[in-house]
This record gives C-alpha cells, structure tokens and sequence, in this order.
C-alpha cells in the first residue's frame, strides 16, 4: 500500500484543505445564525465571537490552500499534454477524458466549472472572516450584515463543494497518478 | 422570598462602528468574483486574451486568469477601505451591488455560459 507524490498531493489538496474548509462549515453557520442579542449574554456572545473568528480565519486559510495547491500544484498535471504518438493516456488525464465522447463531459463541464468556481469560495469566504472580525460582538445587532455574510457563507460553500464533488468524480473516471 | 435570576441578559452591544470598511470588504469580494467571471468568458472568446493570461505554461491561462482576479480583488480592497474607513456608506445599497457582482461571477465560470461565446 503506497502512494505516489502526485497522489499525496491530490489527498492534501482535497481531502485535507479542501474537506477542513467544508466540514468546518456547518458549525459555522450554526455558529452565524446563532449570533443573535436576544440569545445571548455579553459573557456568551463574547466567547462565541473569539471562537467563530478563529474557526474563520482557520477556514479562510484552508480554502485558499484549497485552491492554490489545486491550481499551481495538482492541476498541470492533470492537464499535461502527451507527448506526439503516445498510446497509454493513463498518465494524461484531461487527454484521457477528451479521447472517449462518453467521459469528455467530465472534462468540458466538470473540470472547466470545477477549475474556475472553486476560485469564488476563498473570495468570499475572505469576506465573511473579514466583516466577522471587524464588527466583533456588534455583528449580533447588524441583522442585515449578519444575513449577507450569511449569504456569502453559503455561496462559499456551495462553490468548494460543487468543485470538490467534481474533484471527487473526475479523480475517480481519470486519477493524476 | 425566592429571588429572581434572569435566565440570560441580553449582550450590551451598541452599533457603533462605521460600516465603511465592512461595505469595501463586501464589494471587493464582488468585484473579484465579477472579475473572475469576465475574464473566465473574454478567455473563451478568444485565444489571444487566452494567451495574453498563460502567465504559466504549466497552468495555462487559468494562471493569468486568477492572477488577475486577485490583484483587483486586493487593490479595490485597499482602495475601498481607505475611502471608506470611519464613514457610513449605505450598506443595503453596496450589498445589492456586491450580489449583482457576485451572481456576474457565478454565470461567467459556469461552462454553459462562456462556451456560448468561444469561437467555433
């Protein structure tokens, strides 16, 4: 049982930063729509800011990782064109992809989205660590704050996880090995 | 007699800071999504804005592509919150112009979209 480097690569680039950042996600939500006056004490809110600015930035980093290591590490090799008259695509996966009509969707939708929209979480992910952090407790009383960082919460996640899906899929019908 | 204890007070938090340097945070994370779709799309149009973006060879244009969405994600960030520290803008506004931008993002790296405009 082994791993070659560019496997190592792939699982820190998706399992590792990429999962930290979507499994952390739901408790920050949780987190964000509980931050509300009327629930808290001073006590609480103070702790729960701290704890969800933390976990912010934590996330922040992860998903920027996320997408750095899977542009600039993971990604050329994964779109590295065969040299002329190979035969044995296994080691080229976007060509792979692209020689058969029945796996090329995965290629010309799941890798052209999941390349590009996977850059959208960090960014606003970025936004909601950076309005958490300026506001601090006074979030709790900023309702219509609180509910668009809410929405670009979500946006963020939704983004990493329809490019971690796809990362997952196209992994499996083509893996940089 | 039995005292009573209020189960929970509520946080004595006043609204007080500006909202200038949370609104500029906003719109900059619109503004870098809106640029990653326009150059997403102008990519697919056309080769040469395609090769003008292939700051890697490695990567190919998708390098040049985010290199450009970040800077101008980071220079209207600076921007914005210079302007706007210790002032308050109108944040319902900037909050609608951030989504517009956000969605402009959204459709310009989504396949169907931008393969509208690729040549045939």
């Amino acid at each position: 049982m082994e791993f070659t480097d560019r496997e190592v690569w792939t699982i820190i680039h998706g399992m590792g930063f990429g999962a930290v950042f979507l499994l952390a996600f739901a408790g920050g939500l949780a987190e964000l729509y509980g931050m509300r006056p009327e629930w808290m004490t001073a006590e609480g809110m103070q702790t729960r800011v701290r704890r969800m600015k933390t976990g912010l930035w934590i996330m922040v980093i992860a998903v920027w990782l996320t997408v750095i290591s899977g542009t600039f590490i993971v990604y050329p090799w994964y779109r590295a064109a065969p040299p002329e008259g190979t035969s044995d695509l296994s080691a080229y996966p976007r060509s792979l992809l692209l020689s058969d009509p029945t796996t090329a969707g995965w290629h010309r939708f799941g890798m052209e989205w999941k390349e590009h929209v996977g850059w959208l979480a960090p960014i606003a992910a970025t936004v909601v660590a950076a309005v958490l952090t300026y506001y601090g407790p006074e979030i709790a009383r900023r309702v219509g704050e609180r509910r668009v960082v809410a929405i670009f919460f979500i946006v963020a996640f939704l983004t990493a996880a329809a490019a971690g899906a796809f990362g997952a899929f196209i992994t499996k019908a083509a893996p940089v090995y | 007699m039995a005292t009573q204890v209020p189960l929970k007070t509520e946080a004595p938090v006043q609204v007080s800071l500006p909202n200038g340097p949370a609104a500029a945070a906003l719109l900059a994370g619109g503004i870098g999504a809106a640029v990653l779709g326009i150059v997403t799309t102008l990519a697919a149009a056309s080769e040469a804005v395609a090769d003008l973006l292939r700051w890697s060879q490695a990567v190919g244009p998708l390098s040049g592509k985010v290199g450009v969405t970040i800077i101008v994600y980071l220079v209207s960030w600076a921007i914005l919150y210079f302007a706007w520290r210790g002032k308050n803008v109108n944040f319902n506004t900037v909050a609608t112009v951030s989504f517009i931008l956000l969605a402009i993002g959204l459709l310009g790296t989504f396949p169907p979209f931008f393969d509208l405009f690729a040549p045939e």
